[in-house]
């Protein structure tokens, strides 16, 4: 049996509403675990420890098990205690904390590369601390942290496919039920792989076009 | 404490566990005087300097700046807006510079003036071509800092530092980082506030610019203060042992 692509344009509307469902998780997650990674970053450096203990316990859980399986505790186990979510805010919340720890990581990681000299620059003339956080460690770190981030967030875009096991109906598991009614796989997964790399290309672009922006605000 | 009292350090002590960086350090530094602190490196002549502006706060000792004591002794909080308040009659001069890279020269200059004292911008603005203008680097006031030489960064982070119209200037080997042939550009700078009466405190490992502009001069060695006086003393009649073997070395370069 050869490739047949003719029948993909039949099920045009359904791979361009996974395609949809796939950018809308990608932009909530993506959001979750920027703001997430900076929540959790400015805890682990400046936090009481009270706090800063159970973001790392935290940090270190999501880092040290598989995403597949967070997915599955936050929207299979979590009914079990009363917690009923629905699986496309599931999704979200399981990737956008996923990647807010590996964004986390960056953060701190850029906020401490800025050099000792910054701050005592900045102390010297009478800044205070949080001038100096504000004004000039943090516009720094976020220019170092842009190209890192951005690749975590292409990896979020694709991780998002694992969302399809819970039943949120994103763009590999458009393909799969086209693949259920037309028993051509081969296809239907390219044709999604395709639309992945189109999205992605987009994704790229954007990040592109932002990192140029700071750099000429160097 | 007379009249004249400018910067005065009382009974200056510092250690880092049971390393004595500071040993009981007496010194009064007049309005207008210009004082060079040398000696060999490990002296604690940075540290004794880190210590005026609290960047490296004394473990025992007071340091005055007219009648307003710098180091006291307050909770965290009232600590901190005293340290903001008192660093702002501070100018402080680095070795590597500590621009802010992400700023223009502009940006640089009228940081904390437009954050701390409230300047419009027009002012700051007007504030920072008169302190460029100053320091000769007027036409480099919309670059960023990664344009410029090692002595022109230097250049405006002193004009950062006399933005804020510091009460004393310190400058932490200024010049120590510099090619030898930018090293006159800023000395030429340091020597027109010093004929404009700017009082300085400066550490520094070149003798020739402590001898032509310095009114006094400290030499400094593992934490005290061996011998101080006026140049044409420290350098030509030094009466300590330690005092001549550290000029041997320097003033045969």
């Amino acid at each position: 049996m050869g490739l047949d692509f003719s029948v993909v344009p039949d099920y045009f509307g359904v791979l361009a509403m996974g395609a949809g469902w796939t950018i809308a998780i990608t932009i909530c997650a993506g959001l979750l675990s920027f703001f997430g990674g900076i929540v959790f970053a400015v805890i682990a450096l400046y936090g009481h420890w009270a706090l800063r203990l159970p973001v790392r316990a935290f940090a270190f859980l999501f880092m040290g098990t598989p995403l597949l399986l967070q997915l599955f505790l936050i929207y299979f186990g979590l009914i079990q205690i009363g917690i009923d979510l629905p699986a496309f805010v599931a999704g979200v919340i399981g990737l956008g904390l996923h990647f807010a720890v590996y964004n986390s990581e960056l953060i701190q990681a850029s906020i401490l590369a800025v050099d000792k000299g910054q701050y005592e620059g900045a102390r010297t003339l009478g800044l205070s601390r949080g001038q100096t956080l504000r004004r000039i460690v943090i516009p720094q770190a976020v220019r170092a942290v842009i190209p890192p981030m951005g690749n975590n967030m292409i990896a979020l875009l694709k991780d998002s496919a694992l969302v399809s096991v819970i039943g949120v109906m994103e763009l590999t598991l458009a393909a799969q039920q086209a693949i259920s009614r037309t028993y051509r796989p081969f296809e239907f997964y390219l044709a999604a792989a395709f639309c992945y790399y189109i999205v992605n290309l987009a994704l790229e672009a954007g990040l592109r076009h932002l990192e140029r922006r700071i750099a000429a605000s160097r | 404490m007379t009249n004249q009292a400018f910067v005065t350090i009382k009974n200056a002590a510092k250690s880092y566990g049971n390393l004595e960086v500071l040993k009981d350090i007496n010194l009064t530094v007049e309005r207008g005087q210009i004082v060079a602190i040398i000696g060999p490196s490990g002296s604690g002549k940075s540290t004794l300097l880190r210590a005026i502006n609290e960047l490296d706060p004394l473990t025992s000792g007071e340091v005055w700046l007219e009648d307003v004591q710098i180091n006291k002794k307050l909770p965290f909080r009232q600590y901190e807006a005293h340290v903001n308040q008192v660093r702002q009659d501070i100018g402080m001069v680095f070795q590597h510079f500590n621009l802010f890279p992400h700023l223009t020269v502009r940006g640089n200059i009228t940081l904390a003036p437009r954050m701390l004292k409230g300047l419009s911008e027009a002012d700051a603005n007007k504030l920072a071509e008169e302190q460029l203008a100053k320091v000769g680097l007027s036409e480099k006031i919309d670059e960023y800092p990664s344009r410029l030489s090692g002595g022109q960064k230097q250049r405006v982070a002193i004009a950062r530092a006399l933005a804020m119209k510091p009460k004393v200037m310190l400058f932490d080997e200024a010049t120590s980082a510099l090619d030898p042939e930018l090293v006159e550009e800023v000395n030429q700078v340091m020597k027109q506030l010093a004929e404009e009466h700017m009082t300085m405190i400066i550490v520094t490992h070149e003798m020739d610019f402590a001898a032509s502009v310095c009114d006094r001069v400290l030499f400094m060695d593992q934490g005290v203060v061996v011998e101080e006086g006026p140049p044409s003393v420290i350098f030509q009649n030094p009466k300590e042992e330690r005092t001549r073997n550290f000029l041997r070395k320097h003033l045969s370069r």
